[in-house]
């Protein structure tokens, strides 16, 4: 896929960030790195941690101690500062389209950036059109396929102009069809990324990738590397 | 709970004049006693639905749904006091499901949202967000559809557990996956700075 030419960045530090559970276990051990690559790949166990860390980079999940920076902005004290600018997409697309039409729900994101009713509706298809979505738009959601729904997610993530893009698992429940679909969708934004994913393949295509392993980063590099090291550990 | 494609002038009234006008014509429903009266409304209520295109099989959809809670309803009535309450009651219901579609149909769920959120302006005095209130509505109506989808499977997975029977095995699951989807639809909201 040939990257778009105008990338958008953010630089993500945490800085001893540690999470533990209301129960005092702990799901992630101080981690201290910072994040600036283009495309960045997170893999590991189920369980391992990869969800939570993707939680704190745009405050859904709060440091138990350490910090988050954005660009330098804290994520724990300007939350709604921090997630304007970090988009966020979910393994389940069905929690994160909420309204009964594509274009509705595309406009829901754009609320706040667009009064005006007629050019938020504008916006709202021409978004679509650029996910392949264009003939939806009136369509309800429930009609739609797998890999459509995610598609949808994303463009209502998109939607909210940011300038990262966290996908968590986001091709986990689809075919090798829509899989690849979302995929190129995804590495062809010109938004940073963060990938967590499960499918190796993908993961192989970011410049840098973290394995996590019972909430500590066990290796940190070249995406080659980090996926010999996890299909060793399995 | 799509709109139907073909809209009309009907869609384009505004959001107000619609809802007055169907409480009004609901409330004279209920109101006017009598077999004439209640007549009538079932035929007017017809005859506008029919001006303003509202898809028959839509219409069909409703009728189909509350007739069956009306006729029961009528049955009561007709044993209690008599034949014209059944046919009234029968009539009014039907008219009042036929009043509720009718709007639906005619106005998106965009519209009804920004109509509320004006009507809700007022509440901004008492510290209450008008835009937070259309999103509480419109998510209410938008997660009916995704709780019938819960309770199929949670159904579907007893069942293929042989445990059909159990009320356990069907409300405890269904329970906590409602709440479990409804953590994660606040987790993407709050994700696409909505409410915040």
């Amino acid at each position: 896929m040939a990257e778009a030419a105008p990338e958008r960045r953010a630089e993500v530090v945490l800085d001893a960030t540690e999470v533990r559970s209301p129960d005092g276990r702990t799901i992630l051990h101080p981690i201290t790195l910072t994040l600036t690559e283009h495309r960045i790949g997170i893999i590991g166990p189920n369980g391992s941690g990869k969800s939570t860390l993707a939680r704190l980079v745009n405050g859904l999940v709060e440091p138990s101690s350490g910090r988050v920076l954005v660009d330098g902005v804290d994520v724990a004290r300007r939350g709604a500062a921090v997630r304007r600018r970090v988009g966020f997409c979910f393994t389940d697309p069905a929690a994160q389209v909420v309204m009964p039409t594509c274009v509705e729900d595309v406009e829901l994101s754009l609320r706040k950036r667009i009064k005006d009713r007629v050019r938020r509706r504008e916006a709202a298809l021409q978004i679509l059109e650029r996910f392949g979505l264009g003939d939806r738009a009136e369509v309800s959601v429930h009609v739609l396929s797998g890999g459509q729904r995610q598609l949808l997610a994303l463009a209502g993530v998109l939607a909210t102009d940011p300038d990262l893009v966290i996908a968590d698992e986001p091709t986990t429940l689809l075919d090798l069809r829509n899989t690849r679909l979302v995929a190129d969708t995804l590495f062809s934004l010109d938004q940073q990324l963060i990938l967590l994913t499960h499918d190796l393949e993908l993961a192989r295509r970011c410049e840098r990738v973290l394995l996590v392993e019972d909430g500590r980063i066990a290796f940190d590099g070249p995406a080659e590397a980090a996926v010999a090291q996890y299909e060793a550990t399995v | 709970m799509s709109l139907p494609a073909r809209a009309t002038w009907a869609v384009r009234l505004p959001v107000g004049a619609k809802v007055l006008t169907l409480l009004a014509l609901s409330i004279t429903t209920v109101a006017l006693r009598g077999v004439p009266a209640a007549v009538t409304l079932t035929v007017l209520t017809l005859a506008l639905a029919l001006v303003a295109r509202v898809p028959g099989r839509m219409l069909l959809r409703t009728l189909r749904g509350v007739v069956l809670f009306a006729v029961v309803v009528a049955a009561l009535q007709w044993w209690w006091t008599g034949p014209e309450r059944a046919i009234e009651s029968l009539l009014d219901l039907t008219t009042l499901a036929l009043l509720g579609v009718l709007l639906t149909a005619t106005t998106p769920v965009g519209d009804m949202l920004e109509a509320f959120v004006r009507w809700a302006g007022p509440l901004r005095h008492l510290g209450i967000d008008p835009e937070r209130v259309g999103l509480v509505i419109s998510m209410a109506i938008q997660s009916i559809p995704a709780t019938i989808t819960l309770a199929r499977e949670t159904r579907d997975a007893a069942r293929s557990r042989g445990l059909a029977g159990s009320p356990r095995a069907l409300l405890t699951p269904f329970v906590i996956r409602v709440v479990a989807r409804a953590h994660e639809t606040g987790a993407a909201l709050q994700a696409r700075g909505i409410g915040d």
